[in-house]
C-alpha cells in the first residue's frame, strides 16, 4: 500500500491542518472535537445546517462548509460517524437562535451518533431538525435491512438546504425543502477497483480485471453484484446499468425535469466521468428527460476507489433557484 | 463471591487488551460483510478507556464509577454503530449497579438485563437480525439462570460464544451488513465477535 499520508493514525487529524492552512481565512477548524465551522458562524438570524459523516468522502462534508451551503461539518475517522459530542459542539457553534438543521446520511452508526447529539442540543433549548438521505437504489428498502443508504443526493441536500437557509427560510422549511430533495433524488454507484483504508492496507473487496462492482456504498463495501465488462462499450454498459434502475425507482418520466450529477468516486479521472456524462445526457434524452441542470466531478468519493455514481434530481422552479444561488465552498463555488 | 471496585478495573484491563488482541481478527470479519473498521474503532475505545481510568483512578469508588466512565469514554471517542451502542450498555450497566461496592449476581444479571433493554432500543434490532444483541442475550439469559457467580461467568462466555458462532449462517438485517442481503450469509458477525470478548474478559477478571 502506497498512500501520500504519514501517520496512518493521524489521517483525519493531518488532513484538517492542510484544510486549516489552505482555508484558514473562511473556516475555522477545531480539533478537540473535531469539527470545521464557518469562520463567521453563527449567522445571527439564520437556520444553521450541520452534516457530518466518517471521513475518505472528500470533499464531502468539509469541503461544502461556506456560505450558501454548511455551516460545520463534523469528520469521523475513515468510514467510521462522527462521535455525538462533535455534533453537539458543531450544532452550538451555529446556532444563530433560529435552531438548526442535522443533515444524516443513513447508516447506523450515522444515524445512532446524530441522535444522540440531538438529544443534548435540546436538553440546552436548541431546535433541531434532522434530514435524513437514503437515495441508493442499489439498496432494498425494506424492513429486513437498515434501510437505503445516503449517497450522492446528500451533495445535492447540502446546497439546496444550504441556499434556501441563506434565503431566510425558518427551521421547519429548510428541513422541509431537505427532504423533499431527497424523496425527488436517486442514486446509484459502481466500482472498478476496490479502496484501502489506511487503517487495515487491504483492499475492501475482490475483482478479476474484466470485472466492475455494481451497486457499491461509499465505504469499501462490496455491490449487490459483480459483473462482466464489455470491451469497446464499458462506458455505455456501465451508464445503462446504473441509470435504469435510477428511472425506474422514482420513476422519473418523460417530460420531467432532471438534474443530472455524475460523481467520480476518488479515483476516476474527469475525462472518464465526462465519456460517461454523455452516456448518461443520451439515456435521458431517450427517455424524454430534459437535463436542466448537472454538475461533473469527484463529490463524494471512496478514497481512492475508482468508478463512479449517478444521481438524478427531478427539479422545479424552487429546486432550480435555489441550486442557482451563490454558493463559496471550498469544494463548490459559483455566484459568489 | 461478589464483584468490586478492583475487579471491576481488571476486566476493563482484560477487555482493552483483548481488544488489542482481536483487532485484526475483528477488522477482518468486518471487511467481509461491514466496512472494516469495527476493531480499529473497539480498540481506539478501549485504549481510551484504559488512559481515562488511570488518568481519573481516584473517581473510579465503584463499579458503577467505573463503568460510567467506560460507557462516556466510548460514546466520544467509539464512533461508527458501536459507539453508541457499546457507549448505552456500559451506561445502562453502571446505572444498574449504582450506590454498591459489592454487587452478588442477583444484582449483577439483573443490570445486564437492562444493559440488553438499552442496546435493543438503541439498536432497533430483534435476535436473529446478526448483530451484537446474538451474542450478549444468550449471555444475560445465562446469568439470570446460573445458581452462583463463578457458573454464571463461565455460562455466559460459553453461551455468549454459541450466539457469536449462530450469527454465521445468518442474514444481516440491521447495520451495514444488510445492505449485502443474501451475501452476508456465511460470515461470523464481528460486533457479536466483540461482544463475546467483553464476556470473556469478564470471566477471566471477576472469577473468584
Amino acid at each position: 500500500m502506497k498512500k501520500l499520508i504519514n501517520d496512518p493514525e493521524q489521517v483525519v487529524a493531518d488532513a484538517l491542518r492542510g484544510i486549516e492552512s489552505a482555508h484558514g481565512d473562511r473556516l475555522r477548524v477545531s480539533y478537540e472535537p473535531m469539527m470545521i465551522v464557518r469562520a463567521d458562524a453563527p449567522v445571527a438570524g439564520k437556520v444553521g445546517l450541520v452534516s457530518g459523516g466518517g471521513s475518505g468522502h472528500e470533499p464531502l462534508h468539509g469541503g461544502f462548509v461556506g456560505p450558501g451551503m454548511l455551516d460545520a461539518a463534523c469528520p469521523g475517522e475513515i468510514f467510521t460517524s462522527p462521535t455525538p459530542d462533535q455534533m453537539y459542539e458543531a450544532t452550538k457553534a451555529v446556532d444563530g437562535g433560529a435552531g438548526v438543521v442535522h443533515i444524516v446520511k443513513n447508516y447506523t452508526g450515522d444515524v445512532l451518533n446524530f441522535e444522540m447529539a440531538a438529544d443534548l442540543a435540546r436538553a440546552d433549548g436548541i431546535e433541531v431538525e434532522t434530514i435524513l438521505t437514503n437515495d441508493d437504489v442499489a439498496v432494498e428498502d425494506s424492513l429486513y435491512t437498515a434501510g437505503r443508504r445516503g449517497v450522492g443526493v446528500t451533495v445535492l441536500v447540502e446546497k439546496i438546504a444550504g441556499a434556501a437557509a441563506a434565503a431566510g427560510k425558518s427551521l421547519h422549511d429548510v428541513a422541509e425543502i431537505g427532504r423533499q430533495v431527497n424523496a425527488h433524488g436517486r442514486s446509484m454507484g459502481m466500482a472498478l477497483t476496490p479502496c484501502i483504508t489506511p487503517a487495515s492496507g487491504q483492499p475492501s473487496f475482490e475483482l478479476e480485471d474484466d470485472e466492475v462492482e455494481i451497486g457499491i456504498g461509499i465505504h469499501g463495501e462490496p455491490g449487490r453484484f459483480k459483473e462482466k465488462i464489455t470491451p469497446g462499450r464499458v462506458a455505455s454498459q456501465i451508464a445503462e446499468r446504473l441509470l435504469q434502475p435510477i428511472i425506474e425507482d422514482l420513476p422519473f418520466n418523460s417530460g420531467d425535469r432532471v438534474l443530472a450529477l455524475v460523481n467520480g468516486m476518488g479515483g476516476t479521472p474527469l475525462i472518464e466521468l465526462y465519456i460517461v456524462y454523455a452516456e448518461v445526457a443520451r439515456i435521458a434524452a431517450e427517455h424524454g428527460l430534459t437535463i436542466e441542470r448537472n454538475l461533473v466531478g469527484n463529490y463524494i468519493t471512496s478514497l481512492e476507489m475508482q468508478g463512479c455514481s449517478i444521481t438524478l434530481l427531478k427539479l422545479d422552479d424552487e429546486l432550480s433557484h435555489y441550486w442557482d444561488a451563490p454558493v463559496n465552498t471550498p469544494g463548490l463555488r459559483w455566484g459568489a | 463471591m461478589t464483584i468490586d471496585r478492583d475487579r471491576t478495573l481488571r476486566w476493563m484491563e482484560l477487555f482493552a487488551e483483548s481488544m488489542a488482541a482481536h483487532r485484526q481478527e475483528l477488522v477482518a470479519l468486518d471487511t467481509a460483510i461491514g466496512d472494516g473498521d469495527h476493531g480499529t474503532n473497539m480498540n481506539r475505545g478501549m485504549q481510551k478507556v484504559r488512559e481515562k481510568l488511570e488518568a481519573a483512578a481516584s473517581e473510579q469508588t465503584d463499579p458503577s464509577a467505573v463503568l460510567k466512565t467506560v460507557a462516556m469514554t466510548l460514546i466520544s471517542t467509539v464512533g461508527g454503530a458501536a459507539g453508541p451502542l457499546y457507549g448505552t450498555l456500559f451506561l445502562e450497566l453502571g446505572k444498574g449497579l449504582a450506590g454498591q461496592s459489592e454487587i452478588d449476581l442477583p444484582t449483577y444479571a439483573a443490570a445486564w438485563r437492562k444493559a440488553a433493554e438499552g442496546v435493543q432500543a438503541r439498536a432497533k434490532a430483534e435476535p436473529n437480525d446478526k448483530t451484537m444483541l446474538d451474542a450478549l442475550l444468550p449471555a444475560v439469559v445465562a446469568l439470570e439462570q446460573a445458581p452462583d457467580l463463578n457458573t454464571a461467568l463461565r455460562a455466559s462466555t460459553e453461551a455468549a460464544e454459541q450466539g457469536m458462532l449462530a450469527t454465521t449462517p445468518l442474514v444481516a438485517r440491521k447495520g451495514r451488513a444488510s445492505y449485502l442481503g443474501e451475501r452476508s450469509a456465511g460470515h461470523q458477525d464481528p460486533g457479536a465477535t466483540s461482544t463475546f470478548y467483553l464476556f470473556q474478559s469478564a470471566e477471566q477478571a471477576l472469577t473468584s
